[in-house]
């Protein structure tokens, strides 16, 4: 790794520069990634708040805080925030606009203009969103027809918001292909580039591939809302079983456009806090293309009871079975990283730590449910809840997490309060765990998902659930303010507190408006650490 | 309550096995993975600045190992979980069939014997059934925990589960897939009876004796009904809203429409609302409500009538 430093002291950096216009207008990769930074976690705040309110509902199983309608509106608006507005974008369009850049030594993304542009279609999508609130849909986030298509709450709004925020996940993920294979400063090899940048080229081709199917698909349903057209509904002629494979074709590989950024964070937070390389650097590389290839084969796995036919359900099943492989290389090589190391437990690193604990029981009761004859009973209770939330909290928001725990201080130059960084992260680990993890047993007791009331012998399992949300809840808060007041603090971050040899911590805190004076030269990988002896390189 | 519901057919303790062998093989790597992680973070936690770590960058043979292993092992139970499913999809050829329709938020069962009931279905106990399954509005899925069964319910086309109930006794039915306001009020309920039992009931109209019902008082049938027909789903009788209005009170109330005009509730507003339910809706509601014409007769309405002036 090139030792590239700036000496001096007085450098302009990106954040310097004052004003609206200077960030509306902005086409600098990293202050896009600020304003998706501030966007997404704005839904996600909103979303989570809306999943506490849920979770206030169901402390009774009967409906007596809000109607069973207001229930169905929320878990909608729940699902539909958390999946289009916060983690498809996420670490993707936050992280990896300020990081992709830095990482591979070049001065910002291929095509700066069209990146302001992903943001501002982001932005559009995310007006729209905000109209449809006005008159709620009650479908699900998964919109499935014949219900969407004749239910009387406005379903047009927010498919048309999900519509133009697609346009934003494709040119991002565009943009970020060309970025990595032609901005990469000489000597960065595809087998020098740090794992994150792995992980967001795999993310990309997902993001370009796949997302135009969903626009397609919701245009169908919209058409068919508006002009009548029978492509989905029965009583028109269409078939209500093509709009869950239209659907799940795109949101299964969206599953991976959510989780593969953060498992591309967690190798970078690991070696770091160990001190050691990374362990099996190319299993880890390819293993994250590996999943994103067999991700397009395997959406039928969320209809194994929808009626399609024996032979579908068990091919699915078996292409299902293995992305699992992938996934568990990639766990195994996380832990023998630790393996002799030097390790510090920074608050970016319990995240690392909590995502491999939370995302090995998301990926284990993954197993359960690409089972078949385990599938038709826990399918559509609350196991998929928990699982579904093991992976995408457990997985990719402990890995957003800890991104900004790790990032923060190269990002704003600003250092944050570890004692009570360290404090929140033990409260959503503990709340996490107390409100998904009794999820399970109701599933398999037979509880089913979607509910606005629900029989009384649930009753034990779904208060100690909301009883979670709460820890899980005030940990979030707690964290929050504790990033927020970071950035008034006076202490000014270091160049590179933790030692780390990637590229990004090369520059000053916060990094300058050009990334690097000059263009660096690279000479290794990101992840020397450790006295070479008994192996080499 | 024990961890999975009481197995009451002839797939539930297959599907059973196939649970427990793979959270036998998930809590091992769970363990194995997470004393690994503790281990590694105690022992090798940061006691010096300048500690030295060694340079390891992989290890082919155990690298081989650990996708090999899991491999095999997820390979494995694919075919397991294959087997069961096999088996769960291929109905007996002496099965009995019975059609149930699935309509916003009600289940309807039509026998062979030309049978109908309501939100309750009468198997024979060690009799395998096969549900022939159709939906009439939007799609609804049957499961029933107890016997580890659950089957997507499609308008316009039809689809099929299969069980043989080897427990007397009556278990929950549930609708899986969101279907609107009253989703959580799509309930039902299988009763499994000794054959001898079943006998009765398909001779009379019910378990309990037809002529007991004929002579019950119109406000006691009144009752029966708001339970057995699926009323109670969505109407209370203790004055809180949970879909549609509570019956408690009902009687007489005058009260506004969306559309601004004023109603009484008497005898034959009830009855329009029973049999065209979304005609009239009363300000602040969903036209949620299915109608019950041919489910309910004059009789019935009359007693069910009966029944809300009771509850005052």
């Amino acid at each position: 790794m090139a030792n590239h430093t700036i000496a001096t002291n007085v450098y302009v950096s990106f954040l310097d520069k004052k004003g609206f216009l200077s960030w509306f207008l902005t086409t600098d990769h990293k202050r896009i990634g600020i304003l998706y930074l501030i966007s997404i976690s704005f839904f996600f705040l909103i979303a989570g708040t809306i999943a506490l309110l849920m979770r206030f509902e169901l402390l009774t199983p009967a409906s007596d805080f809000v109607s069973p309608h207001t229930y169905n509106v929320l878990f909608t608006l729940h699902g539909s925030l958390m999946v289009f507005f916060f983690i498809v974008p996420g670490l993707a369009a936050s992280f990896g606009n300020f990081l992709i850049p830095l990482m591979i030594g070049a001065p910002d993304v291929s095509f700066p203009k069209l990146n302001l542009a992903s943001y501002w279609i982001y932005l559009l999508g995310t007006i729209i969103m905000l109209f449809a609130l006005l008159q709620p849909a009650d479908t699900g986030w998964t919109f499935y027809t014949p219900y969407s298509a004749n239910t009387d709450a406005d379903v047009i709004l927010i498919t048309l918001g999900v519509f133009v925020l697609g346009f934003s996940s494709i040119l991002t993920g565009l943009n970020f292909i060309v970025t990595i294979h032609k901005m990469r400063a000489p000597g960065m090899t595809w087998h020098r580039l740090p794992l994150f940048i792995w992980a967001s080229y795999a993310t990309a081709i997902l993001q370009l591939l796949a997302t135009p199917v969903v626009g397609i698909t919701l245009l169908l349903l919209i058409a068919e809302r508006s002009l009548g057209v029978g492509f989905f509904d029965p009583a028109k002629g269409g078939d209500p079983v093509l709009f869950q494979n239209f659907f799940w074709f795109y949101s299964h590989p969206a599953v991976y456009i959510m989780i593969i950024p953060a498992m591309g964070v967690i190798s970078e937070i690991i070696p770091v806090f160990s001190r050691k390389p990374i362990f099996g650097y190319k299993a880890i590389a390819y293993s994250s293309l590996g999943i994103a290839f067999i991700s397009f084969l395997v959406w039928a796995h969320h209809m194994f009871t929808s009626g399609i036919s024996e032979v579908a359900a068990t091919i699915f099943s078996f292409l299902t079975f293995l992305v699992a492989i992938p996934t568990a290389i990639k766990v195994f090589n996380w832990v023998a990283t630790l393996y002799k190391g030097s390790i510090e437990l920074h608050s970016a690193m319990l995240y690392a730590l909590g995502f491999i604990f939370l995302f090995t029981i998301g990926g284990l009761t993954g197993v359960f449910l690409g089972a078949l004859a385990a599938d038709i009973h826990l399918h559509d209770t609350y196991f998929i809840v928990a699982h579904m939330h093991y992976v995408m909290i457990g997985g990719t928001v402990m890995g957003f997490f800890g991104a900004i725990h790790f990032w923060y201080p190269k990002w704003f130059g600003k250092m944050f309060n570890e004692s009570v960084a360290k404090l929140s992260w033990f409260l959503i680990f503990v709340g996490f765990n107390i409100t998904f993890f009794p999820q399970f047993f109701l599933g398999i007791q037979g509880m089913p998902r979607r509910y606005a009331t629900y029989p009384e012998e649930f009753q034990s399992l779904m208060a100690l659930s909301t009883y979670g949300s709460w820890i899980l809840g005030l940990g979030i808060l707690i964290m929050t303010v504790n990033l927020l007041k970071g950035l008034f603090s006076v202490e000014k971050a270091p160049q590179n507190p933790y030692g780390s040899l990637s590229l990004e911590w090369q520059v000053p805190s916060p990094p300058p408006l050009e990334n690097f004076a000059e263009i660096p030269h690279v000479t290794d990988w990101s992840y020397g650490y450790g006295k070479k002896k008994e192996v080499d390189a | 309550m024990t961890w999975i519901p009481e197995a009451a057919s002839n797939l539930a303790g297959k599907v059973d096995g196939v649970l427990l062998v793979i959270t036998l093989i998930s809590i091992f790597f769970f363990v194995l993975i997470s004393a690994l992680l503790i281990y590694f973070a105690v022992k090798y936690r940061r006691r010096r600045e300048d500690e030295e770590t060694p340079y390891i960058t992989g290890s082919e043979p155990l690298e081989i190992l650990w996708t090999v292993i899991p491999s095999i092992l997820l390979i494995l139970l694919f075919v397991y979980g294959f087997v069961v499913y096999k088996e769960m999809r291929t109905p007996p050829k002496d099965s009995v069939d019975i059609t149930v329709t699935g309509k916003q938020w009600l289940w309807t069962f039509d026998y062979y014997n030309g049978k109908k009931t309501l939100n309750e279905l009468y198997v024979r106990q060690n009799i395998p059934v096969r549900m022939i399954m159709r939906a009439d509005d939007v799609i609804h899925s049957f499961f029933i925990p107890a016997f580890r069964v659950k089957q997507d319910l499609l308008p316009g086309r039809y689809t099929q589960l299969w069980f043989t109930p080897t427990k007397i006794g009556t278990y929950d039915i549930f609708c899986a897939e969101y279907c609107g306001t009253g989703h959580s009020a799509m309930l039902g309920r299988v009763v499994v009876l000794s054959p001898e039992a079943y006998d009765i009931w398909e001779k009379g109209i019910g378990v309990d004796d037809g002529a007991a019902v004929a002579s019950l008082p119109p406000a006691e049938l009144g009752e029966k009904i708001y339970k057995e027909k699926g009323c109670n789903a969505c109407h209370s009788i203790d004055g809180s809203i949970v879909i549609g209005t509570s019956f408690k009170g009902l009687y007489g109330r005058i009260g506004v429409l969306e559309d601004g005009s004023s109603y009484t509730a008497d005898e034959n507003y009830i009855m329009r609302s029973i049999l065209e339910p979304q005609g009239e809706i009363v300000q602040g509601f969903q036209p949620v409500m299915p109608s019950f014409k041919g489910i309910l007769s004059e009789d019935d309405i009359t007693a069910v009538i009966a029944y809300m002036k009771t509850l005052k």
